[in-house]
């Protein structure tokens, strides 16, 4: 359960970045979560709900963007849809795939009162 | 407690919660995500929504009408961008910071930190109480033992002499960068010597958490199945040698090397791989030669610099 130390971390992002720009609550916070990345959506949301109480994120929604795998075949010489984290391409059916989208784990923005 | 979304009544740790009483008709809302993915619930609060002024767009000489021209600069259906602050930061930044922080101290002191990952029960500890004994006259090793609770990997350590201090994550899956930092500094590795972290087993999350170390070492067991790399692909893809341990057991199961091998280098063509038996010692020259050359070229780089 990493993700617990993920949304933990989000947290005190977004707290301090909401303290900084002078902000006294936090109403929403988007995140890009690639979908071959090593973090479970499911679970960030529910750690989320744990660790943002107490805090002025507190009544903040979370918004969990997906963003798709994408790889650059190197025999095929384009890039492909990729499925999973180290699958071959959908095309050759080769490895030589090198992941160049889908593995974010990160705070897009957030809305602040 | 809200019968829909589970929230209300639970408590947490350390805080009340302010409503006992609470029922889903008060004015909070669920949705489902396009993508199906996860619930997300809202709770109706009075927020002022025009603190900043009351337009979200702006009107240009022309007269036109531009809704990404404020200060976010741009524009999200439903947000008035006044109030969207633009983060793009990697949630583990602050992870990778202390991290950084790490790394720096272990190459100015020419440490040569290694970061032991596996599923429980690989054998890490053995194989790092084995090394330690072995090189005894060779190098000089301490270690930084993770586990969730009790101190007895530390314990093991301790009684071959090297010196070992033992973190206990509680609840936690994994050391993070924060927690090694103050370890190594309470245990101050001499320069040119050697730091183990044997961080809990676990072979899913440590993966994503950078401590500042030279190489992630992932131990893998012949008991385990050949298409470990495969299943935890996280694990071998950020490693740079790969210890096939309890080599001895091989006669006895119908453990494929060459195949678990081959699907390691699958996820990770660069990966080094060495096979072992910590118990019989069959093969741990080959791990002590790559230990040593590291740590030499760890502790040249630190004097050039």
């Amino acid at each position: 359960m990493h993700e617990m130390s993920l949304m933990e971390s989000v947290i005190d992002i977004v707290c301090e970045t909401a303290r900084q720009h002078g902000a006294t609550r936090v109403k929403s916070v988007r995140l890009d979560v690639g979908v071959l990345s090593h973090a479970d959506p499911d679970a960030l949301l529910f750690c989320y709900q744990a660790v943002r109480h107490g805090t002025i994120a507190q009544a903040a929604t979370l918004e969990i963007n997906r963003i798709p795998g994408e790889g650059w075949c190197l025999d095929c010489a384009k890039t492909v849809a990729l499925a999973e984290r180290f699958g071959g391409c959908p095309d050759c059916g080769r490895h030589r795939v090198q992941m160049t989208a889908g593995d974010e784990l990160k705070i897009r923005d957030m809305e602040v009162i | 407690m809200c019968t829909a979304c589970g929230c209300g009544t639970s408590t947490i740790e350390g805080h009340k919660h302010e409503s006992a009483d609470h029922v889903p008709a008060h004015g909070h809302h669920h949705q489902i995500n396009d993508d199906g993915h996860g619930q997300e619930h809202q709770h109706d609060h009075d927020h002022d929504h025009h603190l900043f002024g009351d337009h979200d767009h702006h009107h240009t000489e022309n007269g036109s009408v531009h809704y990404g021209r404020g200060i976010a600069g741009v524009h999200v259906p439903g947000m008035s961008q006044e109030r969207i602050i633009q983060v793009e930061r990697d949630i583990l930044s602050k992870n990778d910071a202390y991290a950084v922080e790490n790394r720096r101290h272990f190459e100015r002191n020419g440490i040569l930190a290694l970061n032991f990952v596996s599923s429980p029960g690989s054998g890490k500890t053995s194989l790092l109480v084995r090394t330690i004994y072995d090189l005894k006259d060779r190098l000089a090793i301490s270690v930084i033992e993770g586990d969730q609770q009790t101190s007895n990997d530390a314990a093991r350590i301790r009684e071959t002499g090297a010196r070992a201090i033992q973190i206990n994550t509680g609840k936690g899956c994994h050391l993070d960068a924060h927690m090694v930092g103050h370890a190594a500094e309470d245990l101050a590795p001499e320069s040119g010597s050697a730091l183990f972290i044997e961080n809990v087993g676990n072979l899913v999350c440590p993966a994503a958490f950078d401590l500042g170390e030279a190489h992630k070492v992932v131990v893998l067991s012949v008991t385990e199945g050949e298409d470990k790399p495969l299943k935890y692909p996280d694990m071998f893809a950020a490693a740079d040698l790969m210890i096939l341990n309890k080599a001895d057991l091989l006669p006895h199961l119908d453990f494929n090397v060459g195949l678990c091998i081959a699907n390691a280098l699958r996820v990770n063509p660069r990966l080094q791989t060495l096979t072992v038996s910590a118990r019989t010692g069959e093969g741990m020259e080959a791990f002590y030669a790559w230990l040593e050359a590291s740590a030499a070229s760890r502790a040249a780089r630190s004097k050039e610099a």
